[in-house]
């Protein structure tokens, strides 16, 4: 008997709606032990629509296409030695935090997603998250495969993963994807996929993968494209999720409000890293961190949030903050690169002059008023070859984990933002009222972070010096240090036929 | 506000003075002088004299920035942990109130910064 063609939506029921049961041998609250002590009260998960309908099969068969494409592309950038053929090699910075801070948070997403898909009660909501579980997965293991050959060539890209849990600014992103994996499962989700994916993901696809494109990237590029098109299925499961819960039950409001005010925060300040990739660290910017921000937060944001404004949600708390910093973020994190540049797993360089002038008119009200100054200042130094590096290890958030660096922005933005409190005797430091009010909320959790500058301190980071802790952290030592000494620089010079290593080598 | 948590949730503070070996974390911040982009953390004994803070500690890091050698120290303005304050420079930085984490911000009048620009 000839097996009868299935539609796609019987098909979705069937091969995932089916797979669930009511248990009978022990009590459904020892089978799903983790989704309902945080309060999120669900009383009907047959209400989940996936608006993908995909089923396993079909997952397998379109993620195994979109492989092939990519590992082509990959293939033929190699041998076609693609590494020559991109701006300048000091573009490599931005690589080299990406590998290092991005692929890292790739791979805890997937750890994170693998635990909601074995503990949602719910059948749709858990055959999502497996495939974002495995979307995840792939996204990490691309990325290492594509910048592996890049690794062939430049320095500072050979060990992202041990140092993600060592180095002093790669703690930013790591904590947060700890902050989120050790929430309960529907605080994870609001934070990965609505915080994080929905509302901000396009400021860090925009200068990676424009920047690649713009920077003659395309292993990167075709990375990007082939990571986005789960990105847009990812998305789609964070704006689904939130009505979901907002839907099921009144009391989930004011809950849900309060993790996307939290994780709104803490992921915008993994992104002052991206700021500074983007208007710092690309040679060729496709557009500044303030434009971005504007077009993808203050407008695509705020339509967001007036349409979910129907279920009483709001904007996220201090999102005035943000949109007032975004004249200041990136020129204020570069700095803070550029003065503690001996300890990057990149190379840092003071912006060319040509650059400057783009910064100038991309930031008509800040650059030159606030910020050119120190980079002109820097750059004067290691002409005349009076430059050093500060020697010293700055103040930390005690949330964010940022070094203290952000500024008064609506009322002084050359006064530093210290915000601090007193918790069972001890007290704590925070950039930021966002940073401060997430601790406040939690105490008994951040009072736990593992901040870098405290741990070498207390002597469990390799040493007291700057050079052992560098060591402990894997750097060698051509891996940080300004770009125009380094080995990047001489092998980028050799490449294309200028054997007078020229301190301009960035203006062109 | 508490955290919620399934089971308990275990009492644990990583940065407790005594895992400093015999040091307190002390923060320190030169106003108008953003070159420093933040303020910098030194592990210090709390017996040690505030003289030596501002003779070996303070210089041992500041004196990167150019208008260091021209402070005047008689007329610093300094600040403990939000408040002004005039220390005795004599006494113990336990003595003068300067606790674990505590964030002392000095004000030089007359030097802001490279050409006044406050970096
Ligand atoms: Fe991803
Ligand atoms: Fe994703
Ligand atoms: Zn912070």
């Amino acid at each position: 008997m000839a097996a009868k063609k299935l539609n796609m939506r019987k098909r979705y029921e069937l091969l995932t709606r089916g797979i669930g049961w009511e248990t009978s041998y022990q009590k459904m609250d020892d089978v799903f032990p983790y989704d309902t002590f945080e309060g999120i009260k669900i009383t009907d998960w047959d209400k989940w629509e996936d608006p993908f309908r995909l089923t396993m099969d079909a997952y397998w068969k379109f993620q195994a296409e979109k492989e092939k494409k990519l590992y082509a592309i990959i293939d033929s950038f190699a041998q076609n030695n693609g590494q020559t053929n991109l701006a300048d090699a000091s573009y490599l910075s931005a690589i080299k935090l990406f590998i290092t801070g991005v692929t890292p948070l790739e791979y805890a997403a997937h750890h994170g997603f693998a635990h909601l898909g074995r503990h949602f009660r719910g059948e749709g909501a858990r055959v999502a998250c497996q495939m974002q579980a495995i979307d995840e997965l792939r996204h990490a293991q691309t990325q290492i495969h594509t910048i592996s050959h890049y690794n062939k060539h430049f320095t500072g890209l050979h060990d992202p993963f041990y140092q993600s849990d060592r180095v002093w600014y790669l703690s930013v992103p790591k904590s947060f994807g700890e902050d989120a994996l050790s929430a309960g499962p529907f605080e994870f989700i609001t934070s990965i996929s609505f915080a994080f994916e929905y509302v901000l993901t396009n400021l860090l696809f925009v200068p990676f993968m424009s920047g690649a494109a713009y920077n003659g990237d395309m292993a990167t590029t075709t990375f990007g494209f082939s990571a986005q098109s789960d990105e847009s299925r990812h998305m789609t499961l964070g704006l689904e999720i939130i009505k979901f819960m907002l839907e099921q039950h009144e009391d989930n409001l004011p809950i849900i409000q309060g993790w996307i005010d939290k994780h709104f925060w803490r992921a915008y300040r993994v992104l002052a890293l991206v700021s500074a990739m983007q208007d710092y660290m690309l040679t060729n910017t496709p557009m500044s961190w303030k434009e971005a921000w504007d077009i993808y937060f203050v407008e695509n944001g705020g339509a967001l949030f007036e349409d979910l404004g129907r279920y009483g949600l709001k904007m996220p708390k201090h999102h005035e903050l943000a949109t007032a910093e975004a004249e200041h973020l990136s020129h204020q994190v570069w700095s803070v690169f550029c003065a503690l540049g001996n300890a990057t797993g990149f190379h840092t360089f003071e912006p060319s002059d040509e650059k400057m002038d783009w910064l100038s008119e991309k930031y008509p009200n800040t650059f030159d008023k606030y910020y050119r100054p120190r980079f002109e200042h820097w750059k004067k130094q290691k002409e005349d070859g009076t430059f050093e590096y500060l020697a010293s290890l700055p103040q930390l958030c005690q949330v964010c984990q940022i070094p203290m660096i952000f500024t008064e922005v609506k009322t002084d933005p050359m006064q530093l933002s210290f915000r601090n409190t007193k918790f069972k005797g001890d007290n704590y430091h925070f950039c930021s009222d966002g940073c401060k009010d997430i601790f406040e909320n939690e105490p008994e959790k951040y009072v736990q972070a593992w901040l870098p500058v405290h741990q070498i301190f207390q002597g469990n980071c390799g040493g007291a010096t700057i050079p052992e802790v560098l060591k402990w952290y894997k750097f060698e030592p051509e891996d940080g240090g300004d770009y125009f000494d380094s080995q990047d620089f001489r092998r980028w010079q050799e490449w294309h036929g200028k054997d007078e290593p020229a301190k301009t080598g960035s203006d062109n | 506000m508490a955290i919620v948590a399934k089971d308990g949730y275990i009492d644990f503070v990583r940065d407790k003075v005594e895992n400093f070996h015999g040091n307190q974390l002390v923060l320190v911040s030169w106003d108008d002088h953003l070159l420093f982009c933040a303020a910098q953390a030194f592990p210090l004994p709390p017996e040690m004299p505030f003289a030596a803070l501002v003779s070996e500690v303070i210089p041992s890091v500041f004196n990167w920035h150019d208008e260091f050698k021209d402070i005047d120290w008689a007329k610093t303005q300094w600040n403990l942990d939000g408040e002004a304050f005039s220390p005795d420079m004599d006494k113990s930085l336990a003595e003068n109130g300067v606790e674990h984490k505590s964030l002392i911000r000095f004000k030089t009048p007359g030097l802001t910064g490279l050409n006044g620009t406050r970096i």
